[in-house]
């Protein structure tokens, strides 16, 4: 602190004696890319036999000492440490570190180059990751239903409270954002229809084309996306935090299901609120629909209705519920399963949080792709 | 840095409190604490739980500001300093928190060459090979390095984060409880790393524990806190004869005097 320090120096000099290495200056950290950049000239001049002079050294710590004891070689840097001229605390430091070094840094290994090697690995673990994510979804689908029928025989094993709660939580809670979300979607599709229909000058099918589309799909997937944003992120951060602090292992060890305490109430919750919200959805949609008919098409309510009696039949109704219990199934159940594969830290249980969100919302636009094509065919 | 002095007085104070008082709302934790600690000495601090061990260590270091008192490290009140001659300070002191408090996010050779990248801005390959070797100097294998913490053992944890406390080769290391929770051959084994490494790198080691084996093998002085204040410090057999309750129970109980017994029969 009191004289600036100097970085350190080597100098490499031969005389009759034969070559005599001599270091000088502070060997610390905050020289270390001077001493390392030093080190690796002299690193193939340094012989066997040469002598080390390290009394003119100022300060050093243990990055000027493991950059000594690399250049010279374990053996050389334990006979150092030997050396009764230097003062007991160098050599006890040149004697750890070179211990440190011998006993434990062999193992390391050069990392390897990056390139189109590389890059195919990584597309081999990624399609090895997605096979085994399946896999292990599938499985836990094959869990909770196992759950729910060895459950629903034992009334005693029905977990009414958990499960009233969770409907509050998943189904009242989210129906002010839903209703809103829906009013407003509603509202621009109508405006599409409207624009696109008074071109042939049908826009009064606009009303036709809300009600297909909120019976149909919008109601349901709004719904269902907005819950696997909602809810079965909710699920993971729930059930994750508990992997975290051991508490799944406390419930096992105490002889309880994990699943019957945990997984079923959630997905049973969602099964009930999800064909709600759904409705709620579609009911909303076709009122945000309908308020654009009756402002900028001028249609009165009784036609708006007498309309959408006519040409919407119970089928399209149905066929759009059918979809809700499959969705919510699917999201709880991800949700869940992504809780359970949470390990150890904080950073864990964000990942699987957001990879339960993506998964959720994928499936739930993949089921729906599927459902489209099946109803199509039969002709529904 | 510090050779240039070597030939100073052995007893530079290197820690100084003066009438320190901490109060979290209306308890007080401490009343007009001194203490002093010299350099390249093992304290070891004792105490009943909630009699402010951890809080004069958290005060020390500038984590908590105390009502009043002074704190002075390397002659310097922490707290009165501009943000860069700050941390210039806190550079030359490592921690070693209770629980080790890894970044979770980041492997552990990344956690240890976090700070020398930051402070001693190496390219990261060398602070990786630096980290390799503090690993080593905690007495962990080099394949350590590229787990993360939620994937070491107590023990591992404890080693690692002293690792990254020595990252930066500080002057002074505040070890908090270093060996709670560890078995006691693991807690054994990390005394005498510590006195390894004291005695090897001239640490000044600041050691909050409650493991009396710990303070029998490593420490050369012992600070009691009672009573709101430092109640004697003083090296362990002078301050076991303190006339004090809480050290003669302390002291003199049944663990008290197993761990008495293995310490004159080590020497012996």
């Amino acid at each position: 602190m009191t004289t600036p320090s100097l970085p350190g120096s080597a100098t490499l000099s031969r005389d009759a004696g034969g070559a005599r290495l001599a270091l000088s200056g502070d060997w610390t950290l905050l020289h270390y890319m001077e001493l390392q950049a030093r080190a690796n000239e002299l690193a193939g001049t340094v012989g066997n036999d040469v002598k080390v002079d390290l009394h003119a050294v100022g300060a050093m710590d243990t990055s000027g000492a493991f950059v000594i004891a690399e250049l010279l070689g374990s053996q050389r840097t334990q006979a150092l440490s030997q050396d009764e001229s230097l003062p007991p605390a160098r050599r006890a430091l040149l004697k750890t570190v070179g211990d440190a070094i011998d006993t434990y840094c062999k193992g390391v290994k050069k990392p390897r180059d990056a390139g189109f090697v590389v890059l195919l690995e990584r597309i081999g673990k990624a399609m090895g990751s997605f096979w085994k994510q399946t896999l292990k979804l599938l499985a836990f689908i094959g869990i909770t239903l196992q759950g729910f029928a060895s459950t629903a025989l034992r009334p005693k094993h029905w977990r009414v409270t958990a499960v009233v709660a969770q409907i509050e939580q998943t189904g009242l809670d989210a129906v002010p954002i839903l209703a809103l979300l829906s009013f407003m979607v509603g509202a621009v599709v109508a405006f599409l229809g409207s624009t696109a229909l008074a071109s042939y000058g049908a826009s009064i099918f606009t009303v036709d084309l809300i009600g297909f589309a909120f019976l149909r799909e919008f109601g349901v997937l709004l719904t269902a996306i907005l819950l696997a944003g909602r809810t079965a992120s909710a699920f993971t951060a729930q059930i994750g935090s508990m992997k975290a602090r051991e508490e799944i292992d406390a419930i096992r060890t105490l002889g309880l299901d994990p699943v019957e305490l945990l997984v079923l109430p959630r997905v049973l919750a969602l099964l009930v609120s999800l064909p709600l919200l759904t409705f709620i959805a579609m009911i909303a949609g076709i009122v945000g629909g309908g308020v654009v008919c009756l402002a900028v098409l001028k249609m009165s309510p009784s036609m708006f209705l007498s309309m959408l009696q006519e040409d919407m039949s119970l089928t399209q109704f149905l066929v759009g519920m059918a979809k809700a219990p499959v969705f919510a199934f699917m999201i709880g159940v991800i949700g869940c399963m992504e809780g359970f594969k949470v390990s150890g830290s904080a950073q864990s249980v964000g990942e699987h949080t957001t990879s339960a969100v993506v998964q959720s919302i994928f499936v739930v636009i993949l089921l729906d792709a599927l459902a489209a094509l099946f109803y199509m065919e039969m002709g529904w | 840095m510090n050779a240039q002095t070597v030939a100073a007085p052995a007893r530079e104070t290197v820690i100084e409190v003066r009438g320190l008082i901490n109060r979290f709302g209306t308890q007080t934790v401490h009343e007009n604490l001194d203490l002093d600690v010299y350099r390249g000495e093992i304290i070891g601090i004792v105490g009943g739980s909630g009699t402010g061990k951890s809080v004069l260590l958290r005060t020390i270091i500038g984590l908590v500001r105390p009502i009043a008192g002074e704190v002075r490290v390397f002659g310097e009140n922490l707290l009165s300093l501009s943000d860069e001659r700050r941390s210039q300070v806190e550079r030359r002191f490592g921690v070693l928190f209770q629980s080790g408090a890894l970044f979770s996010s980041l492997t552990v050779a990344e956690n240890i060459a976090l700070p020398l990248i930051e402070h001693a801005g190496l390219p990261r390959m060398d602070a990786t090979r630096l980290a390799g070797v503090k690993l080593a100097l905690a007495g962990l294998p080099v394949d350590a390095g590229r787990k993360y913490p939620s994937e070491l053992s107590g023990g591992m944890i404890k080693r690692a984060a002293l690792a990254r406390a020595l990252a930066l080769d500080p002057e002074i290391l505040f070890l908090d409880e270093p060996t709670a929770g560890l078995d006691p051959i693991s807690a054994a084994a990390f005394d005498s790393l510590i006195v390894t490494l004291r005695n090897a790198l001239g640490l000044t080691v600041f050691l909050v524990t409650h493991d009396l084996d710990t303070l029998y093998s490593t420490c050369d002085r012992v600070a009691v806190l009672s009573q709101k204040r430092v109640l004697a410090a003083a090296p362990i057999d002078e301050v076991a004869r303190t006339d004090d309750p809480w050290v003669q129970a302390y002291f003199n109980g049944p663990r008290g005097r197993a761990a008495t017994f293995a310490a004159h029969k080590g020497k012996d």
